[in-house]
């Protein structure tokens, strides 16, 4: 009888406290699988945002550093620099990446700084009580968007790899869902070119991961699945913006 | 012959693994059964039906889900 | 010998700061500082470390965040309003207990304020600064000599006691030429240990986490008090100062950094007439050196605080001391140098005479 599907050594056996059907756990369980997978567990250091996954220095099985709100780019930069031979990624959700840590990961993208952002969209602001983000979508409603989101007061959401793409410095720029099997997938593959691209000296890597918040959606698991698949994905358009492999670089 | 096993204390069940995931459809919440954290844990229904594609456990969130064969 | 080079202040300690090992400067350029990000562009590309020009200080404050958790010296440089900016992340270094080196070259404030010498920042620098139960390890040099010398025992004291801290200079020091000393032994940075917290990758040990939260109830609380006793141990033993002609003293003047170099010309001037005045002058702002004040004021009969503020240091002669002496205080806000002359009037107005 051998396992062919388990919990990965990456991951500590802490069981984690994300709500039912949150998106945080599949990518966690991508990242744990690939830190062993890769080899790369023992010279990683991961970094913890601030928000639901403040939590993820309990996760992963690996060192791990908790720096303040959105400044996971700039706290890698440091560590990545000092020490060439770790891993480091930065996971952070769209509060702390695409609202008060834009002007960091902007510039660590541009140094084409070589470490690998994992990025979970989930249009939604999840610790603090389901919050507007950067990342509404137009017409959604939160907790400060009771309405919906209006465009004409609250302006539009931030498509981080389009954004991303209109620097030069970026090595590889992805968006992904782990909404489905499929969906899950192609963000491992993803995922594990982010880490491939830093451990070749490639530079920066980041997947924009769409994930389902179904207690801030206010919907059950299944219904945010497919309301992934209905707005989210419509919204935001998997696929890679941004792979200088495939220039040859 | 592939199997499917339920770690059902840490199942949250959220259900995702159970709506039509799975090729062969084995998997419910289980209706009568409840973990200590107060969750309807996915349960299988026949486990000599698995082909051991693993996508119940890709789209596990925890994962509360393991895959023998 | 030590080989003595006449050097900038703001040189002389990029100079140190490598003396001192350290191979890691990320910064953002500010008035009156620039001096220490350019040469130390050019210092760091030719020893191989690293230096980096960030987008904001709240950027170059975390990456000293991320090079201090990876274990290795790290240090910025910065003015007023960029500390400003650096006090969110100063805040969580402080909660996970690491060390990095600051330098703040005060310009006058409050706001863009202007860009001369100022202590304006004296509270924000020995009261912690950002939010949360914390303080700073504070150095004051005032030559071009201890600019040079400070770095390596600031990086010291806060690897000692897993602390940030900050050295406080001003745009005069930094601009002034002066010999310089240079260190016969730099620090091979190869040859510093590998701290017990580095986050370095987990092979062969247990993984490491580097944090400033802790939501378990009652653990905080716990975490600030074994804090406090650090500052209390940090309170007790690195108390620095240096006295000037104080043992027969009637007055002692109590400044720092160039004030206190203004005031011991105002000093000499007053010794002439003979007036027994003496310089007591804070060389750790935190802690503050209170042992020293408490035995002066056995025998001095007025205190006389001058700074480059509105009064800021003067409440902690007056918490030192308790009141016990009459304390006078003279000061210059926005970016005003006290001179001899003025500093001498005052010590006549409170000693009469002359």
């Amino acid at each position: 009888m051998q396992q062919i599907f388990g919990r990965p050594q990456g991951l500590t056996d802490v069981l984690q406290r994300y709500c039912p059907g949150c998106g945080h756990g599949v990518v966690h369980r991508i990242i744990g699988e690939l830190l062993v997978k890769l080899n790369i567990r023992e010279r990683t250091v991961g970094i913890a945002p601030v928000g639901c996954s403040v939590f993820a220095d309990e996760y992963f099985n690996c060192d791990m550093i908790q720096p303040p709100h959105g400044r996971g780019p700039a706290v890698s930069t440091g560590i990545k620099r000092t020490r060439p031979n770790c891993i480091v990624f930065s996971y952070q959700g769209d509060g702390d990446l695409a609202a008060i840590g834009t002007a960091e990961i902007v510039h660590a993208a541009a140094r084409n700084e070589n470490i690998t952002v994992i990025f979970i969209n989930n249009a939604i602001f999840g610790m603090t009580g389901g919050q507007m983000a950067p990342t509404t979508l137009p017409g959604m409603r939160s907790t400060t968007s009771v309405q919906g989101r209006d465009i004409k007061k609250q302006g539009y959401p931030i498509k981080v790899c389009e954004l991303l793409a209109g620097l030069d410095g970026p090595y590889y720029l992805v968006r992904t869902a782990v909404n489905t099997p499929k969906n899950v997938i192609a963000t491992e593959k993803a995922i594990k070119n982010a880490f491939v691209n830093q451990v070749d000296n490639k530079g920066f890597s980041l997947v924009e991961i769409l994930s389902m918040c179904p207690t801030n959606w206010g919907m059950t698991p299944v219904q945010a699945k497919k309301w992934t698949d209905e707005s989210m994905i419509k919204y935001y358009p998997l696929g890679e913006y941004r792979n200088r492999a495939k220039e040859g670089k | 012959m592939p199997h499917v096993k339920i770690l059902e204390e840490v199942c949250k069940g959220c259900g995702l693994c159970c709506d039509g995931i799975c090729p062969v459809n084995i998997l419910i919440l289980s209706p009568g059964r409840i973990n200590s954290n107060g969750y309807h844990p996915a349960e299988v229904t026949d486990n000599s039906k698995c082909i051991g594609c693993g996508y119940c456990f890709k789209v596990c969130p925890e994962p509360a889900i393991e895959i023998y064969k | 010998m030590a080989e003595k080079k006449l050097m900038y202040g703001n040189h002389a300690m990029v100079e140190g700061v490598i003396a001192a090992g350290c191979r890691f400067f990320a910064g953002y350029p500010i008035t009156p500082q620039n001096e220490i990000p350019e040469y130390m562009s050019v210092r760091m590309n030719e020893i191989g470390g690293v230096f980096i020009q960030t987008e904001s200080e709240i950027a170059a404050i975390n990456m000293l965040f991320g090079a201090a958790a990876a274990g290795k010296r790290a240090m910025t440089s910065s003015s007023s309003p960029g500390i400003s900016l650096m006090q969110e992340g100063i805040s969580y270094i402080a909660g996970a207990d690491m060390p990095v080196l600051v330098v703040n070259v005060v310009r006058g404030g409050p706001g863009l304020g202007n860009i001369a010498p100022a202590q304006s920042d004296y509270y924000q620098a020995t009261r912690g600064g950002g939010h949360g139960d914390y303080f700073t390890i504070t150095l004051a040099p005032n030559s071009a000599q201890e600019l040079y010398e400070f770095p390596r025992l600031t990086f010291e004291l806060a690897e000692k006691y897993r602390n940030p801290a900050l050295i406080l200079a001003d745009g005069l020091l930094g601009q002034m030429m002066e010999p310089v000393a240079l260190s016969a032994e730099p620090v091979d940075p190869n040859t510093l240990p590998e701290p017990p917290y580095a986050l370095s990758g987990c092979r062969g040990r247990e993984r490491r986490v580097t944090r400033s939260y802790d939501l378990k109830a009652g653990h905080l609380e716990e975490w600030n008090w074994r804090r406090n006793a650090k500052y209390a141990q940090i309170i007790k033993e690195e108390q620095r100062s240096e006295a000037v002609s104080c043992d027969d003293a009637d007055l002692i003047i109590v400044a720092y950094g160039t004030c206190a170099r203004v005031c011991g010309a105002a000093i000499r001037m007053a010794r002439e007439k003979g007036l027994k005045v003496g310089l007591l002058r804070p060389i750790t702002l935190w802690p503050f050196p209170k042992n020293s004040l408490l035995a002066l004021a056995k025998t001095a009969k007025d205190f006389l605080v001058v700074e480059m503020n509105l009064g800021q240091m003067v409440d902690d002669v007056k918490l030192a001391i308790e009141c016990t002496r009459k304390i006078h205080f003279h000061g210059r806000p926005g970016g005003g140098v006290p001179t001899p002359p003025e500093i001498y009037e005052k010590i006549v107005e409170i000693l009469g005479g002359a």
